[in-house]
């Protein structure tokens, strides 16, 4: 707590020339997390920055958040106030006009897998209005360990290296762990235990329910050449083939995406730490550092969220090369 | 343990060197020297991604990157810890032979010594 406290106070007095205000400000055109509704098996999301748009969801449907890639710990020029970012997300979230039955945090909570990381992010999230979180691991949780701290934090009650399902009001949500156990040259992996899993997790279920699917990695392949897919991706949609709603959320790649494959939907959530380039747009997908200048310049379009929020967010494959 | 193996090592090829060095200098000459050598791990790439070095040569890899990154033999010779910015791994191969190698948080990124 101290620690925390003491953290805060150098950040706020940091000065790089941009005030703290106007950083955080600047940061939501990267977006800060996504807000979803689910009404009639259909889930539709929304960046938290349109949130004066929305209204509180009808009787019987359900809301609740997404929010990812917090890199507690990160302090390079992409982002020196990851905790100011994260805690910006959070204000956001507590000001929806209703309140989400709950939160999804979609890994890389903290960003070297340090247990004052990850204490300063659980501190953030007290403050947050939805009670309950709901967590997987992103690759940055489970450095040197195999993911062992990380299942002492949040690992209560899941299987194998932290995969887990549970029902909220009529739709099962399926937590997917895909960040261990990587190969050289490889994406991420789910492998043989887990997929044997959810085949027998979601056996018994009707064909009508609505399926909420998590995990860092994207289940798509967004641009392996960058690592930004996972292996097997395709023997878990397989089993939830005889689903008529499956929505597929992840995080990893500092943005957000959509993209619909039959009865499947793909969402990329945007991170609150750092932005990353677009897909094939840079040498390498290491963290977007926006100059001071540019910065400035941003600081004067306040709708620039709104404005990225009108455009069609889906993808294709094809555009990706 | 692992250090003190890898030294005797170092000391046979040292001795084995002079030894071909008086009976035939030339051969030797044309063998890479063991020495220190760099690996930089820069936007996500080790730089050289290939790099041949003599038995006994130590080799550095230093992260440049603002995203930690772990080097990782693919068949368990050797493992770093996660690197954060300008943090720096060693390793002194002790045996010949072709190392291959790769981040274990962005497994994309992979490369390969070769001992001679």
């Amino acid at each position: 707590m101290s620690e925390h406290g003491t953290n805060e106070l150098r950040l706020e007095h940091h000065d790089d020339g941009v005030d703290r205000r106007g950083f955080l400000k600047c940061m939501a055109w990267a977006g800060t997390g996504a807000f979803f509704l689910m009404e009639g098996g259909v889930l539709k999301s929304y960046s938290l920055g349109r949130m004066p748009r929305l209204e509180a969801p009808s009787a019987g449907g359900l809301s609740f958040v997404q929010i990812s890639d917090s890199h507690m710990g990160f302090n390079k020029a992409a982002n020196p106030d990851v905790v100011g970012t994260l805690r910006a997300a959070i204000d956001k979230i507590n000001a929806l006009p209703a309140r989400p039955e709950f939160m999804l945090h979609t890994g890389d909570i903290s960003h070297l897998s340090r247990p004052e990381e990850f204490d300063t992010v659980d501190q953030i999230l007290k403050s947050a209005s939805p009670t309950d979180v709901f967590f997987v691991p992103g690759e940055h949780d489970v450095l040197d360990d195999d993911g062992r701290q990380y299942l002492d934090r949040y690992g209560k009650g899941t299987k194998g290296g932290g995969w887990y399902s549970f029902d909220a009001k009529g739709v099962h949500f399926i937590g997917l762990v895909n960040v261990l156990n990587l190969k050289a040259g490889g994406l991420g992996t789910l492998g043989p235990e887990q997929l044997a899993w959810l085949q027998d997790d979601v056996k018994h279920l009707k064909h009508s329910t609505p399926i909420v699917v998590f995990a860092h990695i994207p289940l798509w392949s967004v641009y392996p050449q960058w690592g930004w897919g996972t292996e097997d991706s395709a023997q878990a949609l397989a089993a939830l083939k005889k689903f008529g709603s499956v929505s597929v959320l992840n995080g990893h790649i500092h943005q957000t995406m959509q993209k619909v494959e039959g009865h499947v939907t793909f969402h990329t959530a945007a991170s609150t730490a750092f932005p990353q380039p677009q897909p094939g747009t840079a040498d390498s997908p290491g963290p977007m550092k926006v100059p001071a200048d540019r910065l400035k310049q941003v600081l004067g379009i306040t709708d620039v969220t709104y404005l990225r929020g009108t455009h069609p967010l889906a993808i294709v494959d094809s555009s990706l090369a | 343990m692992k250090s003190k193996a890898s030294t005797y090592v170092f000391l046979g090829a040292a001795i084995a060197l002079s030894c071909l060095a008086r009976a035939a200098a030339v051969t030797v000459s044309a063998q890479p020297a063991p020495a220190a050598r760099e690996i930089k791990i820069d936007n996500f790439t080790f730089g050289p991604s290939e790099l041949t070095v003599a038995v006994g040569s130590t080799v550095m890899w230093a992260n440049r990157d603002d995203i930690p990154h772990t080097v990782v033999s693919t068949d368990k010779a050797f493992k770093s810890k996660v690197l954060d910015t300008d943090e720096k791994f060693s390793f002194t191969f002790s045996t010949r032979g072709t190392f291959p190698y790769f981040c274990s948080i962005h497994p994309k990124m992979t490369g390969k010594v070769v001992v001679q």
